[in-house]
């Protein structure tokens, strides 16, 4: 198959305030968020990074789509670098997670536009792509209604179609299911599914087992910021049950703790 | 312009105009209530004036020389004179605030105590009384009339020389300025710090809510996850908020230049009117826009700065602070500066320029300084900006 993306080494430590020294009950003025991440992603497959809150799932897919910038390592994305050439990478990937928002003020059709223009896609394409994207997802009812008089649910499908307006090569997809109502999660899952049989590659942090256990082609296991074990289901779970070998990982990597 | 600019700058006025409220609040209320504060504060102080003017008064006076009375009914024929002595009780008729009314009393045998009244004595000079109520415009009028006349009186009697006297036969003006001038120099001291001000109101209003609220709505994030260059989304803010906070500044403006007169004509014989040429105009609108630019881009580098739009007002209202003592500088100062390095100074540079083109002063030597020095620091603030674009701390850090 061929590798779309190579992560090697990629860190990450952050300072904290004092505030999130509180928070996260330690006197330590530095977290290590990422410590040398490295794994591959195949074009037209899905890799999930399984892995507790906190683990780094986040600061990865953070660093992956140029939000922020690695302290050491590289992760080249269809022959962009994250570090040397954030832009491209920017053009090629489609990035959701909750921390992202659309305004409220305007329109589904609006920020269609808006975003389209900023990835540069042509007008023709714009409005096609939109009509089918706006039926698939249920928003075209809701065109011209404004972000801020729209559902949950409809807000979270408009914050999916506007990452895709340019049809990405990768998606980055943050905790995926992470606040849906579970009609919206399906029609997302599914969606993901019908990405990956067009060839997508994509890139998702859950938490959740059977979600990777159902979507995914291969996982990488994050605890502390460390990939414990990378490859298909079957070379992960070594027999066991995801959960089950999730655990006795996590145990592993605790020393017994748990 | 790049096309991702004016993504950002048509995005900008979209979501701006598509807000009547905000439309309307930023750019047509600084301009009426301008015009309508202005206007009835002028109004009030000329009905003030007015009020009273042709009312007429009882003028109650004890021992007044006769050679008085015909000058006081010269000096204002609305007084109707009554003879006739008044104690304390008479007196305290005046506290009724309705009365039309002004009480006189000289000292008994006024013309002979005075003509033999010795100031090198050391004894107190006669005392001439005027009982009035100044919150009583008739009854003050009079008391101003009578305190005027009676101190032209007074300097008659020993009277050694004039000055400036207007009775002359060949009516040469003393004060050799004309009321072109006179009006210019009123606007040079007043308008440019109303113009700094509004300007800086109307990017106060709305750019906060472009950076500093992109960021506390999570919405920066998605624009940064584009390919777009982050100097492209800096100049399409920066542009975007210049441009509307023109509008707004225009509008204020407007109301000034439209009440401002109303306000300041108020029985002053000064005609403020603005006579201003081609080149006046001009030479201001430059040196308006080159002064927006600059002040959206330190609103929108100190909104950036900010966690959130409550957060960005705290950083910005020290420098409006600095930006509107520096609009009082031409009431302090007589003229313009000649030093063009006086005009690389941000805020400064506006405010002399425009004090100097109001003044009937303009030089272009001072105007393009002024719009190169704020250009470089316009292109130095969309450079900073791109670097806080790209801090994860700065857009990110909580």
């Amino acid at each position: 198959m061929e590798e779309i993306l190579r992560v090697e080494g990629l860190s990450k430590t952050f300072t904290l305030s004092k505030k999130q020294q509180k928070i996260e009950g330690t006197t330590e003025r530095r977290k290590v968020a990422v410590d040398g991440l490295s794994f591959t992603a195949n074009r037209g497959e899905i890799f999930g990074l399984l892995g507790p809150n906190g683990a780094g799932k986040t600061t990865t897919l953070r660093m992956l789509s140029t939000l922020i910038k690695p302290d050491s390592g590289d992760a080249v994305l269809d022959g962009c670098s994250v570090v040397s050439d954030p832009e491209g990478v920017r053009g090629k990937i489609g990035f959701l997670t909750s921390e992202l928002k659309l305004e409220d003020f305007f329109t589904p059709n609006y920020l269609f536009d808006f975003f389209s223009r900023l990835h540069q896609v042509p007008e023709d394409i714009v409005n096609v792509r939109k009509k089918a994207m706006f039926e698939k997802f249920g928003i075209d009812k809701f065109a011209e209604v404004k972000v801020k008089n729209l559902s949950t649910g409809m807000k979270q499908k408009l914050s999916i179609v506007i990452s895709l307006v340019h049809n990405p090569e990768v998606i980055i997809f943050d905790e995926p299911t992470n606040g849906l109502d579970v009609l919206t999660a399906r029609t997302v899952t599914d969606y993901l599914q019908e990405l990956r049989g067009e060839g997508k590659t994509i890139i998702l942090s859950t938490h959740i087992f059977s979600l990777v256990e159902r979507l995914c082609d291969r996982v990488g296991i994050i605890i502390d910021g460390k990939l414990t074990h990378c490859g298909n289901l079957n070379e992960v779970c070594d027999g066991m049950t995801l959960e089950d070998r999730f655990f006795e990982i996590y145990k592993e990597q605790k020393g017994g703790e748990q | 312009m790049k096309s991702n600019t004016l993504t950002i700058i048509k995005k900008e006025y979209a979501r701006f105009f598509g807000d009547k409220s905000l439309v309307f609040t930023s750019v047509i209320m600084p301009g009426l209530l301008i015009y309508l504060i202005y206007s009835l504060m002028g109004d009030g102080i000329g009905k003030i004036i007015s009020e009273g003017a042709n009312e007429e008064v009882t003028l109650q006076v004890e021992n007044m020389p006769q050679s008085l009375e015909a000058m006081i009914t010269e000096a204002d024929s609305a007084v109707k004179i009554i003879e006739q002595p008044f104690g304390e009780e008479e007196v305290s008729l005046l506290e009724d605030k309705d009365l039309n009314m002004v009480m006189l009393r000289f000292p008994e045998n006024f013309d002979s105590t005075i003509a033999t009244y010795d100031p090198s004595t050391g004894e107190l000079a006669p005392n001439v009384e005027i009982f009035h109520n100044s919150t009583n415009n008739a009854s003050e009028r009079v008391y101003q009339t009578l305190t005027a006349m009676l101190t032209m009186y007074e300097d008659g009697m020993s009277n050694r020389f004039d000055v400036n006297r207007i009775d002359c036969e060949v009516q040469q003006p003393y004060d050799l300025a004309t009321d072109e001038e006179k009006g210019a120099m009123i606007w040079s001291k007043l308008l440019p710090m109303l113009i700094v001000m509004m300007l800086f109101s109307g990017t106060m209003a709305i750019a906060p809510s472009a950076i500093a609220g992109e960021k506390e709505r999570g919405t920066i994030a998605t624009l940064l996850v584009t390919p777009m260059r982050r100097n492209e989304l800096a100049l399409g803010k920066i542009v975007s908020l210049s441009s509307i906070a023109l509008l707004s500044g225009i509008s204020s403006f407007i109301g000034i230049a439209l009440s401002l007169p109303k306000m300041l004509n108020t029985g002053d014989d000064v005609n403020i009117g603005f006579n201003y040429g081609v080149n006046d105009y001009i030479a201001l609108l430059i040196v308006i826009i080159a002064t927006v630019l600059v002040m959206a881009s330190m609103v929108s580098i100190l909104s950036a700065l900010a966690k959130d739009v409550k957060n960005a007002g705290t950083l910005i209202t020290p420098f409006m602070l600095v930006i509107m003592l520096c609009g009082l500088l031409p009431m302090l100062q007589s003229g313009v500066s000649e030093n063009l390095a006086v005009y690389c100074i941000p805020f400064y540079n506006s405010i002399e320029v425009m004090a100097g083109v109001l003044g009937h002063e303009l030089n272009w030597n001072a105007v393009m300084t002024t719009l190169i020095s704020n250009l470089a620091y316009t292109g130095i603030a969309v450079w900073g900006l791109t670097r806080m674009f790209n801090s994860e701390k700065i857009m990110f850090g909580k």
